[in-house]
């Protein structure tokens, strides 16, 4: 009787690994979703490293991106690179929405935009201008 | 000697409510190491097999 119970016991602790595992693991990135966005924002970076490099577009501390200082975008390029930074804006908030989505906290959203706001700029380059807590633009 | 059947669906809650648990709070080195991850990819910085290569003074002639 009780080795029967300590088998079933056994059993139902046995399925219960692999979601231990799981909740010990990483976050899930690899979903076409979240895919498709790092994609469309490769490329878009290559349209946008020069401005941030000149400064005229910086890493602000919502994990978002802004328009610096305008004077520095020729005056015919200028609506243009607003139209690059709303775009990326876009794809980043959608980032963090489905990195949450995915890994079945939709609440996590807002830390992994904190996250992702202290990455961003740890990994910029030295020159370009981000964001303090304050919101203050600083140069790295 | 209904002890231990009950003793073991308390385990099992005990079980099944850590497995929640771990999971509501927010795994931050995780998202930390998933962060770096999509960054060196969409800003390219770290390119696979191609050695950073940074300009090196090899002059050949």
């Amino acid at each position: 009787m009780y080795s029967q119970i300590l088998r079933l016991w056994m059993l139902v602790a046995l399925l219960w690994m692999p979601f231990l595992v799981f909740a010990a693991a990483d976050l899930e990135i690899n979903t076409p979703a979240i895919g498709s966005l790092k994609m469309t924002m490769q490329q878009r970076h290559d349209q946008l490293a020069g401005h941030y490099a000149s400064g005229a577009v910086g890493l602000t501390h919502d994990g978002l991106i802004a328009m610096r200082d305008a004077a520095l975008v020729p005056l015919a390029q200028r609506q243009a690179v607003n139209g690059l930074v709303a775009a990326e804006n876009q794809d980043r908030q959608a980032l963090y929405r489905e990195i949450a989505r995915a890994n079945g906290h939709p609440e996590w959203e807002e830390e992994i935009r904190t996250t992702f706001a202290q990455r961003w700029v740890q990994k910029a380059a030295s020159g370009w201008w981000h964001q303090n807590h304050a919101g203050a633009w600083v140069r790295k | 000697m209904r002890t231990l059947p009950m003793a073991m669906a308390v385990l099992l809650a005990a079980t099944v409510s850590a497995c929640v648990t771990i999971n509501i709070y927010f795994p931050a080195a995780a998202a930390e190491k998933a962060a770096d991850k999509i960054i060196d990819e969409v800003w390219q910085l770290k390119k696979q097999g191609e050695a950073p290569a940074p300009a090196k003074p090899d002059e050949q002639k």
